[in-house]
């Protein structure tokens, strides 16, 4: 048994021959000069046509990849047109009678060696790119067509390190795997591989033998190990995640296009949670119908400094586009116990859980309230937003989160910004006190929607961050359960729809009890989808039971 | 001369995406625009690596400097620019 270990990239179980990429010749001519004006013109003439397939591969990246892979090609496209990169290109021709190939590879050389010295890992990766590009002119100043592979059968490829032109180039259809010797997780390669959703692994370094040429190796892009004529455990093991992985893809698969509805017609809204903008992708992936959850937090923990209404917009307003009239729910600021930025200057405190956090900072701070709230709304002309509120407790507190709202819509109306006036409004269920005032707070809101965490947390009194509770902190405590059922009821008897956005959501052991209950949406994380819908697909609303809401013995329960 | 500063908020900085976007935008305005990182260096607008070669980071705040043509209107308009992309 052969073993080796490098970085997974793009996630994924897959057996299969390596091949090694074959690249095309790339040294330097060495022909004489032309002379300077039919070399300049060659030059040109190179650089006009690299344009052109990059145009192309533009088109086709948009097709097979989506816009950002798209953007890649125009973004080499740029370089070739950079007046620096051109300046030194130029200044090559004139300096000596050197072939417009010598002046591609300078410029190449100098400006890719700029990229990599710098400290950011992102700049440094994009020197591949400028190597691409100087490739590809050389590639054609010489008449070379591109390189690839010359297979029947479907294969692993591997390879030095791939340049994103070449990924793009393969054709997908006899590709299992990528595995590189360099490369990182934010090389291009391996965007691509996690967009085409083919397994990954690079930075196996000389381990990655070119002798190997032909082998049949297993591969996990996720663990990242590679592993050549395996012994009988190993091997097994391999077999039973292909199995697994099998398995899912069909279930998956099925699923997509099906309505989330059990065996007896009953309809549930499954959604996503979501953390940023990028991930709206994996919920399309899934066939996700809504997002139940958007955490705006991650744009302030990335931050240095409070994000401003702008930059908060143009993440709001993406996913709400990309959603394309699908329901986002966004969250407000949930900041504060475990999750701290320094610039807000939180006061320390005993037990932050029990303190200053999520609305409680917002209705503190009003600016920072209103400069989210303003975001919201103008993100609410391009999609179907809805705003969400966490860690409510009292009646006055979604009072005033209203009084907010109606000021910040009366702030656009005198601007003329437009935004939808019926943007939905609802809280997160996740203290006692507000399961016990439920039938007051559904009569000022449009939804509810379960933080199961934090409702577990403040139920039991039970530290969700402690990991010696073990036993004690239990999701699944009737009293938990039971809280959700005088929510669910309090929500219907007012005529909204309550949902769960918590961890426990994608319990389907749970999943009967919720409908005995009640709930009207699922939100999940985009992966787990398909299997929710394959489950509630199987279940019939009408025999699901209230038993799990009963106390019982310690031993009894499962 | 018109001047602004501005502090990129895009959490992934200038980096190639929005810098290629910022050289077109440059491209099609009558002004020459200049971009200098706070204690840094400077380059000019039009040009994708030398602004990719800057190494702006979210965080970093940039002075951009606008000279000739229309400076009210084009400062204006990249001001706005900076606004929704970076």
């Amino acid at each position: 048994m052969r073993f080796m270990e490098g970085k997974g990239v793009s996630k994924g179980v897959v057996k299969g021959p390596i091949c090694f990429y074959q690249r095309a010749a790339a040294a330097v001519s060495n022909h004489a000069s032309l002379g300077m004006e039919a070399e300049k013109r060659r030059l040109e003439d190179a650089k006009a046509a690299s344009i052109e397939q990059l145009n192309a591969l533009a088109e086709q990246a948009r097709e097979e990849a989506g816009a950002d892979a798209a953007l890649l090609f125009e973004t080499h496209a740029m370089f070739i047109e950079d007046e620096d990169f051109c300046d030194c290109m130029d200044a090559a021709l004139m300096e000596q009678p050197c072939t417009a190939e010598g002046a591609v590879e300078l410029a190449g050389e100098q400006f890719s060696a700029m990229l990599a010295e710098m400290d950011d890992p992102y700049m440094q990766a994009r020197a591949a790119d400028i190597r691409d590009v100087a490739r590809r002119m050389r590639n054609n100043l010489m008449g070379v067509t591109e390189g690839g592979i010359d297979v029947g059968e479907p294969v692993i490829l591997a390879a030095g390190d791939l340049a994103p032109s070449e990924t793009l180039q393969l054709d997908k259809r006899s590709i299992l795997g990528f595995l590189t010797q360099g490369g990182s997780s934010s090389s291009h390669t391996a965007i691509l591989a996690r967009t085409m959703g083919i397994p990954a692994i690079c930075g196996l370094g000389d381990a990655l033998d070119p002798a190997m040429n032909g082998c049949t190796v297993y591969m996990d892009g996720e663990t990242g190990q590679v592993v050549l004529e395996p012994d009988g455990p190993t091997l097994a093991d391999f077999e039973a995640k292909l199995a697994r992985q099998r398995e899912q893809q069909a279930l998956a698969e099925s699923m997509k296009g099906q309505a989330d509805v059990t065996l007896d017609g009953r309809p549930l809204m499954v959604y996503c949670n979501i953390g940023s903008p990028e991930d709206v992708a994996a919920v399309q992936a899934n066939d996700g119908q809504g997002i139940g959850l958007f955490r705006s937090e991650f744009l302030y923990l990335t931050a240095s400094q409070y994000p401003t209404e702008d930059a908060q917009f143009r993440a709001y307003k993406q996913a709400a586009a990309a959603m394309n009239g699908k329901r986002v729910v966004i969250r407000t600021l949930d900041i504060g116990a475990d999750k701290q930025a320094a610039y807000f200057n939180l006061p320390k405190e005993e037990n932050p859980a029990l303190g200053l956090r999520a609305i409680r900072i917002c209705l503190n701070r009003p600016e920072v309230f209103r400069t989210q709230l303003r975001a919201l709304y103008r993100a609410s002309a391009y999609g179907k937003v809805a705003i969400m509120f966490p860690m409510i407790t009292s009646v006055w507190e979604v009072r005033a989160c209203k009084e907010a709202c109606r000021a910040v819509m009366a702030e656009l109306d005198q601007e003329g910004v437009p935004y939808n006036r019926d943007t939905e409004l609802g809280i997160m269920i996740e203290t006692p006190a507000s399961v016990l005032v439920a039938e007051e707070l559904a009569r000022e809101v449009d939804f509810f929607s379960v933080g199961t965490n934090d409702l577990t947390q403040y139920t039991l009194a039970c530290d969700r961050q402690s990991n010696d509770l073990g036993r004690f902190f239990d999701p699944r405590h009737p009293a938990v359960l039971r809280a959700l059922k005088l929510a669910a009821d309090a929500a219907h008897k007012a005529g909204i729809w309550i949902g769960i956005c918590g961890e426990l959501a994608a319990d389907l052991s749970l999943l009967e009890t919720f409908l005995a209950i009640g709930i009207d949406e699922l939100s999940v994380s985009p992966s787990a989808v398909l299997p929710l819908r394959a489950a509630l697909r199987r279940t019939s609303a009408k025999a699901c039971t209230l038993d799990r809401l009963e106390c019982q013995a310690e031993g009894e329960r499962e | 001369m018109r001047e602004f500063t501005y502090t990129v908020t895009d959490p992934a900085g200038i980096h190639a995406r929005p810098a290629g976007l910022l050289v077109k935008a440059a491209k099609a305005l009558d002004s020459t625009v200049t971009i200098t990182k706070a204690g840094g260096k400077s380059s000019a607008a039009t040009k994708l690596m030398a602004l990719m070669g800057l190494g702006i980071q979210q965080g970093d705040t940039v002075t951009v400097a606008i000279e000739g043509g229309k400076e009210d209107e084009n400062a204006a308009a990249l001001e706005r620019f900076f606004q929704e992309n970076l």
